[in-house]
């Protein structure tokens, strides 16, 4: 039982703490700022720039099995879940799973 | 796309009005296409901790207390693997150094000027990418006062729909095969990335999004330290910097 406690130990230390330290840290920089001023629009444009920067990094170093499926597959899904969004009335369930068959059909044809 | 709140009659007791705020949040979610994102990410969560012998308690737990897919990962992985604490802490820490600049730019849009710092935990906390994403989109049209509620209500759905792709990928168990799992994790970009256009409005917003595409793996490539600390910090300035200077010629 003890390597249980163990883990849920780490969890909190290793895991919460590093974590939630940003959240925290945004809550207390967020306290003087409102929705009108520079700074929120910077934090914004931060914020939007950070979380593309995420969606390419997975595309061109992806993460586990992600990486078996070609470079050209994973190119081509997105932007045909892209153009499917585009296209259907700006949905995004429409673009997700367009982009999902795509990546689907493209590693079945490669061979995964 | 949720019903418009209807317009609070002076009749409505505060407290109701919060209440349905909440549930209307709650609701929204559902209509999102995060909510089954998330459910098909944490399958492939779960069948990765069931992988390395954590229990389904400890990953419903770290759901609850990280709330940080990329995060979560990083943490079963390098424990299940036996990394050095201290490593794996700042692993974690630096791959969510975006919750900074996400919870700056929701909190200023849920306050009020005599918003208590105790009410703001909770909406900080459960500040992810999809409901940082969702809420962008959803909040503004809402009255200021219902919208802590909703952003609560909004989160916390997210986080069921998380608990539920736990539950049903660690009861799956036996590992995913590759094809699903490559689709799983394909889920992540494929949905971000078309959510965070649906919510660009501004010239800062779309340029933002462009310089963080190219920015983000090109610093990783070349294997700059905090890529993604950089990435943000100077795609984000330079998105700003250009929307400032064409605001001043006009």
């Amino acid at each position: 039982m003890s390597g249980e406690l163990h883990a849920y130990v780490l969890l909190v230390l290793v895991g919460f703490l590093p974590n939630e330290i940003w959240r925290m840290l945004g809550l207390v920089v967020a306290r003087g700022i409102d929705e009108e001023s520079e700074f929120f629009m910077w934090a914004r444009a931060v914020a939007i720039a950070v979380l593309a920067g995420v969606i390419a990094k997975i595309v061109m170093l992806p993460p586990g099995t992600l990486a078996g499926v070609p470079l050209g597959i994973r190119l081509g899904a997105i932007a045909c879940g892209f153009v499917a969004f585009l296209a259907v009335r700006r949905s995004v369930f429409a673009g997700v799973i367009a982009g999902e068959v795509v990546l689907t059909l493209g590693a079945l044809a490669y061979g995964i | 796309m949720p019903a418009p709140m209807p317009s609070a009659p002076t009749i409505d007791p505060p407290q109701r009005s919060a209440t349905a705020a909440f549930l209307a949040g709650f609701g929204a979610a559902w209509l999102s296409v995060m909510a089954y994102v998330l459910i098909g990410t944490y399958i492939g969560l779960a069948a990765l901790a069931h992988d390395f012998g954590f229990s389904l308690w400890w990953l419903a737990a770290s759901t609850v207390l990280v709330w940080a897919g990329p995060a979560q990962v990083i943490l079963v992985s390098a424990l299940g693997a036996g990394a050095a604490p201290i490593e794996v802490a700042i692993a974690v820490s630096l791959s969510s150094v975006r919750l900074l600049p996400m919870v700056i730019s929701l909190l200023p849009l849920i306050k009020q000027p005599q918003t208590r710092n105790r009410d703001l935990l909770l909406p900080a906390h459960l500040t992810a990418v999809s409901m940082w994403i969702e809420a962008l989109r959803l909040l503004p049209p809402l009255p200021r006062e219902h919208r802590i509620p909703f952003a609560n209500g909004l989160g916390l759905s997210f986080l069921l729909a998380a608990q539920i792709g736990g539950g049903i990928g660690y009861y799956l168990a036996t590992s995913l095969p590759p094809l699903l799992s490559a689709a799983l994790l394909f889920l992540t970009p494929m949905s971000f990335l078309i959510s965070t256009t649906r919510n660009c409005r501004l010239l800062s917003d779309w340029l933002a999004l462009v310089f963080g595409l190219m920015l983000g793996p090109l610093l990783a490539f070349w294997q700059v330290g905090l890529d993604l600390l950089w990435t943000g910090m100077v795609g984000g300035s330079l998105a700003y910097g250009i929307y400032r200077l064409r605001e001043a010629r006009r």
